[in-house]
């Protein structure tokens, strides 16, 4: 396990490298000249130069990397081509705070909804209702949220008024009872994204749900626990469910990835303050500081996630960090 | 998107025996009746895209201001966007595109690369094999779509300069155009889909390499190159072809969600993503909801066919 982990861990910064590097030098590789963006009216060759030097824009690329490298590990980001005064720091953090409330609430919710209902599509395999529940799951997930996102959108916020068109209200939202009681609710604006988020990755747990619990139920063991006489109610949920759940962990990392991916398309539509709708409106800006920082951000937050979820799942099935030495 | 896992491993006498069994596979499949009606759909879309510029009523970019945003007609089967211009024409170029896309996507970073660097991991081993699969592992471990918002959101501006420059050429400036708008968002795609082609090639390689026919082209001395593209890659290709077709559809879901983003595909090339893009607001589906539901329904249709059928291959493949 040691080994797994130090061989893993090791290889951790060269990524973190490559990626930094690659990112910053395709950034810097866009169209436009930051400098003369930043510099507005002025085309005094001195002001320019000066610009380049204070935004560490001068030198190869290699220079210009390091320096910013340097900075970017002690969290500066440098400055917006855009909005003009601001860090590109101070712009991404609310929305970092904003987004990461969406995705975490909505990897719960794929998780809550998703393995009831392999569990369920497994129990009743052989019947009508597993072939219904699996194949429209494959369906709900096949459209994409950039298309599925605005009829829902019409139909509840439009045309029936139960939920807001869009925006961001935090997590909860305080109900007055006569004006007097206040009570906590979920935020409404919260539905619209947890319904678009969460449709293609719990599709995705309940199908891997229901092909685990369909092969556990075939293991001795379960066959043990019925021949104790055991009601299948407990057979399933004490023996089949904890075996099922094993693989769960490799599909944290694929569900977060989906979600991540979704957020760009539901907050650019709802209006959301999020990462996702920032980094929208950055590339039609082309605001290229702040894409490579949106952009860094979630790869770390990427590559740290796979990173954990594969420490967990060699933790828990030893196969695999005693295949890895041949197979990774 | 995602990119595919690859399949469980095969056992060296199946994958062997993979290269006669075309028909034999086919037989199993057409037993599916789900992935056959997937194949018709997919067909049908991507025929209609080959065959765009002879059975598309319009061309994509006629405009007639007079007749915008009508709903179906007889003139206009799908209706008519914001410019007028014809809404069936633009699906089927927007098809078109996509298949373009995917099909370059598959061979270049597939196909070539993919498989390229799977084989020379698997056969030579050791460091080269180790440096690959680092590599591989590093760009596996990126996000797939910010990743690709950058590359294209810094090159395709670079690449529309080209472009346009190569528009301007005499003679066959306009096919380098057509190609040119294509070349950001296949090159980007490339760079992220090889990797999943590559360790599954390398799983199968590794099965074959101690095999005795190897060991015999060792021994009369055939060089590596040939017995990589001699001896092994026909031993492989037809289940790694499989394999990929199981995966067009998150490329081409790919596709329409950067075009969407404003960084794939640039006007005025058709595609379904900046089609979608124009239909999307509440008011404008409200009001029109065709400018929405026409590309809508072509891509989701064209998905969930891929994910179905992309479903069964893996299903035949697994078989013993």
């Amino acid at each position: 396990m040691t080994g797994y982990v130090i061989r893993r861990l090791a290889i951790l910064p060269l990524t973190l490298f490559v990626v930094s590097f690659f990112t910053f030098a395709i950034a810097r590789y866009g169209p436009g000249d930051p400098v003369t963006i930043a510099a507005g009216q002025v085309r005094d060759p001195e002001v320019l130069e000066r610009i380049r030097h204070e935004r560490g824009l001068d030198g190869t690329i290699f220079e210009q990397y390091q320096r910013w490298a340097v900075r970017a590990l002690e969290g500066d980001f440098g400055e917006s081509f855009i909005q003009r005064g601001y860090s590109v720091r101070e712009l991404v953090v609310p929305k970092m705070i904003v987004s990461a409330q969406l995705n975490v609430l909505s990897i719960v919710f794929v998780f809550v909804i998703g393995v009831p209902l392999g569990m369920l599509a497994a129990w009743f395999q052989g019947k009508w209702i597993d072939p219904l529940i699996i194949s429209s799951l494959l369906f709900l997930s096949a459209i994409p949220v950039l298309v599925i996102l605005p009829p829902i959108q019409w139909l509840l916020a439009v045309r029936f008024h139960i939920i807001p068109v869009g925006g961001w209200g935090g997590l909860i939202d305080i109900y007055w009872i006569a004006g007097v009681i206040a009570v906590p609710i979920p935020n409404p604006h919260l539905y619209l994204p947890l319904i678009v988020l969460t449709v293609p990755g719990f599709s995705g747990v309940a199908r891997l749900v229901r092909i685990t619990a369909l092969q556990v139920a075939r293991e001795d063991y379960v066959r043990t626990a019925r021949a104790k006489g055991l009601t299948e109610t407990t057979v399933a949920l004490r023996h089949v469910l904890p075996n099922a759940m094993l693989p769960l962990v490799t599909a944290i990392g694929l569900s977060l990835a989906g979600i991540v991916e979704g957020s760009y398309f539901t907050e650019t539509l709802l209006g959301i303050p999020g990462i996702g709708a920032f980094t929208f409106e950055s590339v039609r800006s082309r605001d290229y500081d702040v894409i490579l920082a949106t952009t860094l951000i979630v790869a770390v937050f990427f590559i740290v996630m796979n990173l954990l979820t594969d420490l967990a799942y060699a933790r828990i099935d030893p196969r695999v960090r005693l295949g890895a030495s041949n197979l990774s | 998107m995602t990119i595919a896992a690859p399949a469980a491993a095969h056992s060296p006498a199946e994958v062997a025996a993979s290269r006669g069994s075309v028909a034999l596979f086919w037989e199993r499949l057409r037993k599916k009746k789900l992935a056959m009606m997937s194949l018709v759909v997919i067909v049908l879309i991507y025929g209609g895209g080959i065959l765009a510029p002879v059975i598309a009523p319009y061309s994509y970019t006629q405009q007639n201001i007079d007749q915008a945003l009508q709903g179906p007609s007889r003139a206009h089967p799908l209706g008519t966007d914001r410019l007028g211009r014809d809404m069936l024409s633009r699906a089927l170029y927007s098809a078109r595109t996509t298949l373009v896309v995917s099909v370059a996507v598959l061979v270049s970073g597939s196909l070539i690369i993919g498989n390229g660097l799977g084989l020379i991991a698997g056969y030579r081993g050791g460091w080269v094999d180790n440096t690959i699969m680092r590599v591989g592992e590093v760009f596996s471990s990126l996000p797939g779509l910010p990743m690709l918002i950058l590359v294209n959101a810094a090159l395709s501006p670079r690449v529309d300069e080209f472009a346009k420059w190569a528009g301007r050429l005499p003679g066959g400036g306009g096919v380098v155009h057509d190609f040119a708008s294509y070349i950001s968002i296949f090159a980007a795609l490339s760079l992220f889909f090889w990797v999943g082609t590559a360790r599954y090639v390398r799983s199968l390689v590794l099965q074959l390499r101690e095999r005795d026919f190897i060991l015999a082209a060792q021994a009369l001395g055939a060089s590596t190159p040939r017995i990589l593209v001699r001896h092994l890659l026909p031993n492989i290709a037809f289940i790694v072809v499989l394999q990929l077709s199981a995966t067009l559809g998150s490329v081409a879901g790919t596709e329409v969600a950067l075009t969407w983003f404003g960084v794939g595909v640039q006007p005025p090339t058709p595609s379904f993503g900046a089609m979608i893009y124009d239909g999307s607001g509440t008011r404008t589906f409200q009001a029109y909801p065709h400018l929405l539901l026409v590309p809508g329904i072509f891509v989701s249709l064209l998905l969930f066919a891929f994910a179905l059928l992309g479903d069964a291959i893996n299903d035949v493949i697994r078989e013993r």
